[in-house]
């Protein structure tokens, strides 16, 4: 479904990615895990136009989204969960959520939507005309995801959304996320730290280190792997 | 009640602002008589002053200091703000429009000549202001060099006036064309930038359009400007100075209900509610898939289109146009009545160009003191309400089935 081959960023001068290779078939979950810096944020920056890449292929669907406006990457079908969430802290959590179907245009659908994001995450349903900043920050990152859902996307883009929440809160979210992708279908591409959880939840994992995809395999093998372990596990 | 150390420092106050004021307050030099006039009548009467007015200003920041607490402790003060109460309540609110709506509409009749052409300023300031609340207030995007796109609308009358003889009603919507296509114009180069970059960019732009019109005399007729531009005519009726001046007001409140009912509508769509996700945070935007350049230049050419038409309005009232009139302090005029009427907020931005651009025209009478008058009054406004005169409280978006949701 998603194919980089090859891919170079760049920021400035300094390379961030380096020859990254990943493919990801519909359906799946996958996860991509590696220490700070990295360059974990940055591929999928990559992915959405943000940070376009200097040389290498990205393609979707079999067809090519390199260099593509990031409207345009979104209204096929890819949608991110940016880092540290930021969702609109003056707009209201309902706001929010229409903000994340902005280039939909079927009303009755974009309702039905909300109710189905509401009936994952009930506390939104309570919360719906609050400002988004005075959610906690558990609460924003279920709004970050819903808003993220609203745009129907088939590749969900989730960039470290066990960032800073309590344990609790973390497994409940990626609970819900098997059962998005479950229900779905939606394609999960997963950047973590947190690989212990990440790698029980994905069926493979990518090891990034320096911009450089170092490893690839099935989670268990990853769990399993020694120096995984080592490095990312903590045992 | 009053603690010796108030005392104290209203004193120390009070000899402050006598040493500040000294110079222009006590010495007077007469050059015709070669003489130094020493009022120290004046001092005393700086120093009591200060003296009293320190007592006055203690208080109100102790009383803005316990409101803090009291929300912060979760307290309800009642925090909706008076005006909005007023906007809330359809008993006041229905009647109050009504009476307002008499009462500009008899303004002319009853009042002087001059008052008239001073509230017709004003309204254009209006819609400067509405204008500019689209890309500041609504879009977050600092533009220093509005004026910019005044001064195209005031020569796009002018100049298509003289060259072509066109008349006002047709002058005015190709102004409005012409401020949008300069808008998009000034947008492009300006879309990777934000806030202090973005300020100066325009700033350097509003310096670039006067500079332009005051030295290239073939185009603008340079610094002497264009005179003789005809009034609005009414249907081809050729109208009394008096009577024409009474006519460009109602077309000025005519103009102003159209832009409020515009933007009004415009902060409610899509592409407001985009402009606002665009000022709160560009990344998540994109990732929403929001198309930033399409938003910030609808923006900028959506703020230029009113600035041009209030250009050729200002044309047709003044029947004069030089660069002088288009200078950066108009720009901060104008982004003072946003900033200070309450940024994003109709109602306030309307409040704000009254107050600002009629008080020193009332002020006229203390005239030597009227900008130090002016000026103390933006310092103590920010500090008493930074979210401007009336603030905007954005309106709450009711669905229909909240309550079977919230039930479930």
């Amino acid at each position: 479904m998603l194919k980089l081959k090859n891919v170079q960023t760049f920021y400035g001068n300094i390379q961030a990615l380096k020859d990254v290779t990943i493919e990801i078939s519909e359906g799946e979950i996958i996860t991509l895990i590696g220490a700070n810096g990295a360059g974990k944020t940055t591929t999928l920056m990559a992915v959405c136009g943000i940070v376009p890449p200097r040389s290498g292929e990205i393609s979707f669907m079999g067809e090519p989204i390199t260099g593509m406006e990031p409207d345009k990457i979104v209204s096929l079908g890819i949608c991110q969960v940016p880092e540290g969430r930021r969702i609109f802290p003056y707009l209201s959590v309902a706001e929010n959520l229409d903000m994340g179907a902005f280039l939909r245009n079927d009303r009755a659908e974009i309702k039905k939507d909300m109710e189905y994001v509401f009936d994952l995450f009930p506390i939104l349903a309570e919360r719906r005309h609050q400002a988004g900043g005075t959610l906690s920050g558990g609460e924003q990152q279920m709004l970050a995801i819903s808003r993220a859902l609203m745009a129907r996307p088939r590749l969900l883009l989730l960039d470290e959304p066990s960032l800073g929440l309590a344990p609790l809160i973390v497994k409940q979210i990626f609970e819900i996320l098997i059962k998005i992708n479950a229900e779905n279908n939606t394609t999960i591409f997963l950047v973590e730290q947190n690989a212990n959880l990440a790698l029980k939840v994905a069926a493979r994992g990518y090891v990034m280190e320096n911009g450089r995809i170092t490893l690839t395999d099935l989670s268990e093998n990853l769990l399993a792997n020694e120096e995984v372990k080592k490095a990312y596990l903590g045992f | 009640m009053i603690k010796f150390n108030e005392i104290k420092r209203a004193f120390l106050v009070s000899i402050w602002f006598m040493f500040l004021t000294f110079p222009i307050m006590v010495i007077r030099v007469n050059p015709v008589e070669r003489i130094v006039e020493w009022r120290w009548k004046n001092m005393i009467l700086v120093g009591i002053g200060s003296f009293l007015l320190s007592f006055v200003w203690n208080y109100l920041m102790k009383r803005k200091e316990l409101g803090v607490k009291k929300t912060e402790a979760g307290e309800e003060t009642g925090t909706i703000p008076l005006a909005q109460r007023i906007l809330g309540e359809k008993r006041i609110y229905i009647p109050g429009l009504v009476a307002i709506g008499v009462f500009t509409m008899v303004f002319p009749l009853i009042f002087s000549m001059y008052q008239t052409t001073i509230m017709t300023t004003a309204l254009i300031y209006v819609m400067l202001g509405l204008g500019l609340n689209i890309v500041v207030g609504l879009a977050g995007l600092l533009d220093l060099g509005y004026v910019a796109f005044y001064a195209v609308g005031a020569y796009a009358y002018a100049l298509l006036n003289y060259h072509f003889g066109l008349g006002f009603w047709m002058a005015l919507p190709i102004g409005g064309v012409l401020g949008a296509i300069f808008g998009i114009l000034l947008g492009f180069p300006v879309l990777r930038l934000r806030g202090d970059y973005l300020a100066i960019v325009t700033l350097g732009f509003g310096e670039i359009i006067r500079i332009i019109l005051e030295n290239w005399n073939e185009f603008s007729f340079g610094p002497s400007g264009i005179a003789n531009i005809p009034r609005p005519s009414l249907f081809g009726i050729d109208l009394s100075v008096h009577s024409s001046i009474i006519y460009i007001y109602y077309i000025m409140i005519a103009l102003c209900l159209f832009t409020v009912f515009v933007v009004n509508r415009l902060q409610d769509s899509r592409i407001g509610r985009a402009w606002i996700a665009l000022r709160e945070d560009e990344v998540a935007c994109e990732a929403m898939g929001i198309d930033k350049a399409k938003t910030k230049l609808t923006a900028f050419s959506l703020g230029a289109t009113w600035a041009s038409m209030a250009g050729v309005m200002f044309a047709a009232k003044t029947t004069f146009v030089n660069p002088a009139s288009f200078t950066i302090w108009e720009s901060i005029m104008i982004l003072c009545i946003v900033v200070l009427g309450g940024m994003g907020s109709i109602i306030g931005v309307i409040a704000g160009a009254l107050v600002l651009i009629l008080t020193p025209e009332y002020l006229r009478a203390f005239s030597e003191y009227r900008m130090l008058a002016f000026g103390t009054m933006l310092v103590v406004m920010m500090i008493f309400r930074p979210g401007g005169f009336i603030p905007n409280v954005r309106r709450v978006y009711k669905f229909e089935g909240v309550k079977s949701a919230d039930k479930s």
